[in-house]
């Protein structure tokens, strides 16, 4: 079997920012056409490592290879969607005007905008002010706002963080259907229960690569159902790993 | 550059002014309302006959510099929210031009910038009989350019402030040395040497030079067309300054 094209693929990949290590020596493959879930604790990098993707942090060392090119390269402006952890729209305009603003960098019609809007379940709301939402509307419109461009790749940085469990399912399953037509997803989450939407999880520690694993290898490994505390477990035996390996040296 | 974006730039940046009523009300009524006073404040002074009254001095000047002012604090403030929001980071990940983003600015700045001084112009001319040779349309050109500078400026700025109070406090620095050496307190050949060539490379001493020759003749001269070239200048070299401090990276 001929292995599936990768969407991101990352070989000895460093970042530093203001002389501390963030991101060191990361190698991994992304495969398109499926939803990747990045998972760490907070501080682990899963945030440098996105911006890697998209190209906007610069790279110490290594390199981030995006759907054939280096990252951030300009063709890949029209492929690649960031939404950001914290919404990064203007609030003082409307839904609308928001969608319509980012789509117009991308040549989107009006039936796009709709359709964004309509997407995130934002279309009632077209004409709101986007201040004047609430917390969990407020980042579906930074969502809309990826989604208008039609990209190839998608980085979601804590997509679902302050949304209800309703709208998280109902997210999850829009995920999935942009995965079925092809769209690469990239998910990052300190979520673990989250992780078993995903079809590949890479585990990020202090910036390290932990394991890249399916959800079931995940369970397996962990020797837990429960994916937090398989995680857990994970992360316990590494570093039981590294404390033996340091009495050793 | 993408006409399209731009376009969209302009038009978005209007749309955040346009739900800011205050704001809009403020930037098209207090540079009328400061027009007024500086009218009253002069209204008794005894002339001798045929000498020109220090209002239509001080006033037309003052067209000139309001506009600068106004848009140099509001273009530092609203782009240094879009600096802090991350709005900046994300548009700088879609194909969007620098140019685009810097010359949407302008534009829609400079819209507002010919509104506001159309409104002036018209309360000095109109209600206060400003006694100018030349006409008011390049008073109003002049206002506009002015505006641009301020915008330009004002990007510029931006990139220096981490916060919109420290952006407040880039106004000292930056304008009131232009307002203070442009000439309008102290004609500049009475300055001492150092004042003067300051005074020589500033840009808001070519729009006061400006709007003199438009006060004193009938019709365009080459020195206001050659003082509104040199402005043009100038904004275009401050506007690339600014495209230099948007990154598409950090470090």
């Amino acid at each position: 079997m001929t292995p599936l094209p990768a969407a991101i693929e990352a070989t000895g990949l460093h970042v530093s920012r203001s002389r501390s290590k963030i991101l060191r020596g990361l190698d991994f493959r992304v495969e398109a056409g499926r939803i990747t879930g990045l998972l760490g604790p907070s501080g682990s990098g899963k945030t440098t490592l996105m911006r890697a993707i998209v190209g906007v942090q610069r790279i110490s060392q290594g390199s981030v290879t995006v759907l054939g090119r280096p990252a951030g390269s300009a063709p890949l402006r029209h492929d690649v969607g960031y939404v950001t952890q914290g919404a990064s729209v203007y609030p003082d305009l409307s839904v609308q005007a928001n969608v319509r603003y980012f789509g117009a960098m991308h040549n989107a019609t009006a039936a796009d905008t709709a359709d964004a809007m309509a997407a995130v379940g934002l279309e009632s709301l077209a004409r709101h002010k986007a201040a004047d939402l609430s917390g969990g509307q407020f980042s579906r419109v930074s969502l809309a706002c990826a989604l208008v461009a039609h990209p190839k790749l998608l980085v979601l940085d804590e997509p679902t963080v302050g949304l209800d469990p309703v709208l998280r399912a109902e997210l999850w399953e829009r995920f999935a259907a942009m995965a079925a037509t092809g769209t690469t997803l990239l998910v990052s989450s300190h979520v673990m229960e989250e992780a078993s939407h995903c079809s590949s999880l890479l585990l990020l520690r202090d910036g390290a690569l932990l394991a890249q694993l399916t959800p079931a290898e995940l369970a397996r490994r962990g020797r837990s159902e429960d994916l937090e505390r398989a995680f857990l477990t994970i992360i316990k035996a590494a570093d039981r790993g590294q404390e033996e390996r340091q009495v050793t040296t | 550059m993408n006409l399209r974006m731009t376009l969209a730039t302009t038009t978005r940046v209007l749309g955040q002014l346009r739900h800011d009523h205050r704001s809009v009300a403020l930037i098209l009524v207090v540079p009328a309302l400061l027009l007024t006073a500086v009218y009253f404040l002069f209204e008794n002074e005894t002339l001798p006959p045929g000498f020109p009254r220090t209002f239509d001095r001080v006033g037309l000047m003052m067209l000139a510099i309001f506009p600068f002012v106004v848009m140099f604090l509001v273009t530092s403030i609203t782009m240094l929210r879009e600096r802090t929001s991350g709005t900046l980071e994300r548009l700088l990940t879609t194909p969007i031009h620098k140019a685009d983003l810097l010359f949407g600015y302008a534009l829609a700045f400079s819209i507002m910038a010919a509104l506001q001084s159309l409104v002036a112009t018209a309360v000095a001319y109109w209600v206060f009989d400003l006694d100018i040779k030349g006409s008011p349309g390049f008073v109003v050109m002049i206002a506009v350019i002015n505006a641009v500078l301020g915008v330009a400026l004002g990007l510029l700025c931006s990139a220096f402030a981490r916060t919109e109070f420290q952006a407040v406090q880039f106004m000292p620095v930056v304008v009131i040395p232009q307002i203070l050496l442009c000439g309008l307190f102290v004609a500049r050949d009475e300055m001492n040497e150092v004042l003067e060539a300051i005074s020589g490379v500033l840009p808001l001493t070519f729009s006061v030079d400006a709007l003199k020759e438009i006060a004193g003749n009938a019709d365009a001269t080459a020195t206001m067309w050659q003082d509104a070239l040199i402005m043009g200048g100038i904004v275009l070299g401050v506007l690339v300054l600014a495209s230099l401090t948007l990154r598409r990276q950090t470090r």
